[in-house]
């Protein structure tokens, strides 16, 4: 198990122990965390599992691959913290990883 | 108004094959689906992308699945009604009256969503000084390019559509192209264009900028852009094009007294019925316990949901399962030959 932290934006902070191997989506949705709707069910085709990244994470995860920034030209207010949460695998490495979910997917 | 045994919402693979077998089984049926085109998800989403659990099919594209679903439904002759959302669904006696949103009416005892998660709506521009404009100055389609001659036009976006629409209308508008990154994802022969169009001066290239305001009267006037610097732009512009693709919206299904539980629709797993009798949801966007979202589970949910469809259909008839294999009744309705 490894700690994710949501920050949701009514600015509730949201702690969840998201197992490893399952995506920061997963863990999202599984615990019922508002804010990422995921309608693409972690296919990379629908842009609205966006978060943004605290910034002193953004350099200790793995790049993002083309597909995930062309999918990221679609999503409400993009910035260069901007990731698709489907596309980060959770691991020992990201534990405490903060992530900040938009104030809307669309 | 239209009459028809059963009406299918949505021409993505659920709703094609369910269409096959309600056909299959001798019921009429007819399409409505809110894209353009026949394929959902699979055509608007990742036509080019393999998928690798069809039964019996070891790999396929989107678009070639939906391609065999068209030609297996081919001898039916189905009547597919393409670019229109279903907007209204009401109760009219014992039948359900559907609505379009370009006022198409049909009259059925069944009607099957098969709406994957929901309609394709073009995704907007965030601030809302935008709607005030909409469809007046900023567009997120071309319907008619002529508007656009003579006149300054802010493009944005980084796929095809943008590139291709920038590229056309420089030949007669003065054109700006907005893109939050270097980098643009159109065909490259599209991207070369674009720069060699900006390197002469027919397009205006401005990477690293979002859109932030939009400010006129009753006509727009200009554009507020950002750059991930912080630096702001202010920009004349008569129009504004976004293309930002497409996002899936549950939209008016909402609204039809059906039980919904985080965008999907509750159904039970004998008909694929939802809480109102005689509406039906298979696919993506119905929910039951172990619900999978694989086209395979689809067809399924689909051939389920047919059969119940005929009760309410052939009242006075009792509905006989056949094989295709050996049904002359079924080999007649597919136009085969039987021996």
């Amino acid at each position: 198990m490894t700690k994710i932290i949501y920050n949701t934006h009514d600015n509730k902070t949201h702690t969840i122990d998201v197992q490893n191997g399952l995506t920061v989506m997963e863990g999202a949705v599984q615990n019922d965390i508002p804010g990422i709707d995921a309608d693409c069910g972690g296919g990379m085709a629908c842009a609205t599992c966006h978060v943004y990244v605290d910034e002193n994470w953004v350099e200790k995860l793995p790049q993002k691959d083309d597909g995930e920034e062309d999918m990221l030209d679609m999503a409400f207010e993009p910035k260069k913290n901007s990731r698709l949460s489907c596309q980060i695998i959770v691991s020992d490495e990201l534990d405490g990883l903060v992530v900040n979910i938009p104030s809307k997917q669309s | 108004m239209i009459k028809t045994d059963a009406l299918i919402i949505g021409a993505g693979p659920t709703g094609l094959f369910t269409a096959h077998q309600l056909k299959l089984i001798g019921l009429d049926c007819e399409i409505v689906d809110n894209l353009d085109k026949i394929g959902g998800q699979c055509i608007e989403l990742y036509p080019d992308k393999p998928i690798y659990d069809i039964p019996a099919v070891p790999e396929c594209t989107g678009e070639e699945l939906t391609n065999n679903l068209i030609n297996q439904i081919k001898p039916f002759n189905i009547k597919t009604h393409l670019g229109e959302r279903v907007d209204e669904v009401k109760k009219d006696g014992e039948h359900w009256f559907v609505k379009t949103n370009l006022g198409k009416t049909f009259l059925t005892p069944n009607v099957i969503i098969a709406g994957g998660v929901g309609s394709f709506e073009p995704r907007k521009f965030s601030p809302k000084e935008c709607e005030k404009y909409e469809n007046k100055s900023i567009f997120y389609s071309v319907k008619d390019k002529t508007i656009f001659e003579g006149k300054t036009v802010s493009i944005f976006g980084g796929g095809d559509s943008a590139l291709d629409w920038a590229v056309e209308l420089s030949k007669s508008s003065k054109v700006n192209l907005i893109h939050r990154r270097d980098d643009f994802r159109g065909a490259q022969a599209t991207v070369d264009k674009v720069h060699e169009l900006a390197k002469s001066g027919k397009i205006n290239l401005y990477t690293k900028y979002q859109l932030t305001n939009v400010h006129g009267g009753d006509n727009l006037e200009s554009i507020e852009i950002k750059h991930d610097s912080e630096e702001v732009k202010t920009i004349k512009t008569d129009f504004i094009l976004g293309f930002f693709g497409l996002i899936m919206q549950l939209g008016p299904i909402a609204d039809w007294g059906l039980s919904i539980d985080k965008k999907t629709v509750t159904v039970d797993t004998e008909k694929f019925e939802t809480n109102q009798k005689g509406i039906y949801a298979v696919g993506d966007i119905c929910s039951y316990p172990g619900k999978l979202k694989l086209i395979l589970s689809g067809f399924h949910e689909g051939a389920l949901a047919a059969r119940a469809c005929f009760k309410l259909a052939r009242p006075n008839e009792k509905y006989r399962f056949e094989f295709t294999t050996s049904s002359k009744t079924i080999k007649d309705r597919l136009g085969v030959k039987s021996d």
